[in-house]
């Protein structure tokens, strides 16, 4: 019981934010954030537990976003449909791609999901009477406040951390953490390596789908370039995993929050913080500071990854009794 | 038929530099066992090289011998300095140094998109349209000129790996670490030196490239997909591989533009990565043995 208090605490206190937070800026980053629990623990599973790293998660993203975007497009219904459709889709790309894909190992892999996303958004793009090609899909929001998306993106957060704290704990959880571990190994031990392999995958990529069929409800507007984007999707996957901590049932929600708001504040050139030092100092240094911060937020990113990988490579929650150490020490020796 | 053969010419011209990203690609593939991300963002950098040097006057192929050492260099460093470290790295994915170079591969083009801004450039030659004629077949000059310079960096790298003591020590790397550091091989340095070689290998492609294509920061990102499809064509490690693998890309992706059209140029090379590792698991070195 002691154990469960800690997330339910902070589920509750999440649910109450909008009690209190009204400001529409802080309710985008906080949807955004959620979105972003559900892909990065989407991505630890096949990645931090099965040891099969992904570099496309944006693939089965852009299928979960195209199914809402394109049934609400060609049939008129509701791009809610997607959100339960979505997920199902990405598994239908996912699991034929797994089975040719999966007899290739490590890095290797890691490669093909990334061709899988090349190619999906290579025919989104060319598919024009299908898809719109790079014109896009845009519907209409269905609400015009940003609490009901809150609170579906919420739930949808939640679901997918008792997902994988189930999945974790039972049978095939075990069998993903002995295919990381050693794969030969598990194959000799009677573990059927491919089966368990797809059905990590399916499971990554059913959520990564619906994420992506949220997306669409949310954002109103995709086109191949949005969704099947390597850095701003697979590639934040990827870091939203690794900042938090691979192998983790919680590292993906730290990894989450800690990235979107790195990401917001070089985009945000550190939130206006230094537009307005700029504005009082009356120094024009400090605008321009501003000006190159929000121009250069890929940079940033990309020198996060460099960083993040080379201090802490088992991520914030992997590493926390390093962090710790390291804080502990500096505070007794100061 | 003439539309065949002038198809099949700009096939294989192209193919002769797809050669040599992918042989730089599976020197590092093979010793290392990691996928370099960054690969065609080092070319990117080494055509900024050439287009820098070219507005001070300087002719492409000369700017070769400045970039060539140059990426060297960066080549080196960034193995010593931030792949190397990685491998001592106690943690559970052994990815992590192929993610470190996507990360090493997004720093370069941001830093180039923040010097030279998105905008395309130009490097403008006397031979860059020339192009001459053989029976009713036309000859890019460049092109045909950086195919042989290829043919040339290919052939001498070849006498490189087999005839040198430093070139048979990174075989030995590549085939099995561990008794190459029992054999007295300095597996480490050996690791910084590949690098640098295949960073300096596809430099010599991007200074080639430089004259008969646009310059722009995001072109990395294309040109690593297509190393990657080269040397998976050829079998992982295999110089031999990457020759084919390249000639055989350049070759599908003038035939695509030519027979189905230009928007399925990127298409189909994906298509045959997908096919050759459904058909031909370990591409073409299966079946040259080499």
């Amino acid at each position: 019981m002691k154990k469960n208090f800690l997330p339910l605490a902070f589920v509750a206190l999440v649910a109450g934010l909008p009690l209190v937070m009204k400001d529409n800026y802080y309710l985008h980053l906080m949807i955004l954030f959620m979105m972003w629990v559900v892909i990065g623990s989407a991505w630890n599973l096949i990645a931090g537990y099965t040891g099969q790293v992904s570099f496309g998660d944006a693939a089965f993203f852009g299928c979960g976003a195209y199914t809402a975007g394109l049934l609400a497009h060609h049939f008129g219904v509701s791009t809610w449909w997607g959100l339960a459709l979505g997920g199902f889709t990405a598994v239908a790309v996912g699991l034929p791609f797994g089975w040719i894909c999966f007899r290739m190992r490590g890095a290797y892999f890691a490669l093909a999901t990334l061709a899988l996303n090349e190619v999906l958004r290579h025919g989104a793009t060319i598919a024009e009477k299908f898809t719109g090609g790079m014109v896009g899909i845009l519907i209409m929001p269905s609400f015009m406040s940003k609490i009901p998306y809150y609170y579906i993106a919420l739930a949808m957060a939640v679901a997918s951390l008792a997902s994988l704290q189930l999945v974790v704990r039972s049978k095939p959880g075990y069998y993903f953490v002995s295919i990381r571990e050693d794969q030969d190994a598990a194959e000799s031990l009677g573990i059927n390596t491919h089966l368990y392999k797809m059905l990590s995958l399916a499971y990554a990529a059913f959520w990564t789908g619906i994420a992506g069929a949220l997306y669409m409800n949310y954002m109103g507007f995709i086109d191949p370039n949005v969704v099947f984007n390597l850095h701003d999707i697979s590639i934040m996957a990827i870091l939203v995993g690794i900042v938090g901590g691979v192998g983790t049932v919680y590292g993906p929600a730290v990894g989450a929050f800690v990235m979107v708001t790195v990401q917001e504040m070089f985009r945000s050139g550190f939130f206006g913080l230094f537009k307005w030092l700029g504005a009082v100092s009356g120094s024009a240094g400090l605008v321009k500071v501003a000006e190159v911060l929000t121009q250069a937020h890929v940079l940033g990113f990309g020198i996060l990854v460099v960083l993040v990988i080379l201090v802490l490579p088992n991520g914030i929650v992997g590493d926390w009794p390093k962090i710790r150490k390291h804080v502990f020490r500096l505070g007794t020796g100061a | 038929m003439d539309v065949f053969l002038q198809t099949l010419v700009a096939g294989i011209l192209k193919g002769g530099l797809y050669a040599l990203i992918g042989i730089g690609m599976t020197l590092i593939m093979g010793v290392m066992g990691i996928i370099n991300l960054a690969h065609g963002q080092l070319m990117m950098l080494a055509m900024y090289v050439t287009f820098v040097l070219n507005t001070m006057g300087v002719d492409p192929y000369i700017a070769l011998f400045v970039a060539m050492p140059l990426l060297f260099l960066l080549g080196v460093t960034i193995q010593k300095f931030l792949l190397n470290p990685l491998i001592k790295a106690d943690t559970i994915l052994p990815e992590n140094q192929v993610l470190m170079t996507v990360g090493i591969g997004m720093v370069l083009t941001e830093i180039v998109r923040f010097i030279f801004s998105s905008d395309y450039k130009y490097i403008t030659t006397s031979y860059s349209n020339q192009t001459f004629y053989l029976g009713n077949i036309s000859f890019s000059s460049a092109l045909t000129i950086a195919f042989g310079i290829a043919i040339a960096f290919t052939v001498a790298m070849f006498f490189f790996l087999l005839k040198t003591d430093l070139g048979r020590s990174i075989r030995a790397t590549a085939q099995d670490k561990d008794a190459a550091t029992l054999m007295g091989v300095n597996t480490g340095r050996i690791t910084v030196i590949t690098f640098g070689l295949g960073a300096g290998l596809v430099a010599a492609a991007g200074c080639l490239l430089a004259p008969v294509y646009y310059i722009f920061p995001d072109l990395g990102g294309p040109f690593t997909a297509k190393a990657f499809i080269i040397t998976i064509l050829g079998g992982l490690g295999s110089t031999v591989g990457a020759i084919f693998g390249g000639v055989t890309l350049g070759l599908a992706e003038s035939m695509g533009a030519t027979y189905f059209g230009m928007e399925y140029e990127d298409i189909i090379g994906l298509t045959i990565f997908v096919l050759v590792l459904l058909f031909l698991p370990g591409g073409f070195k299966r079946l040259t043995k080499i």
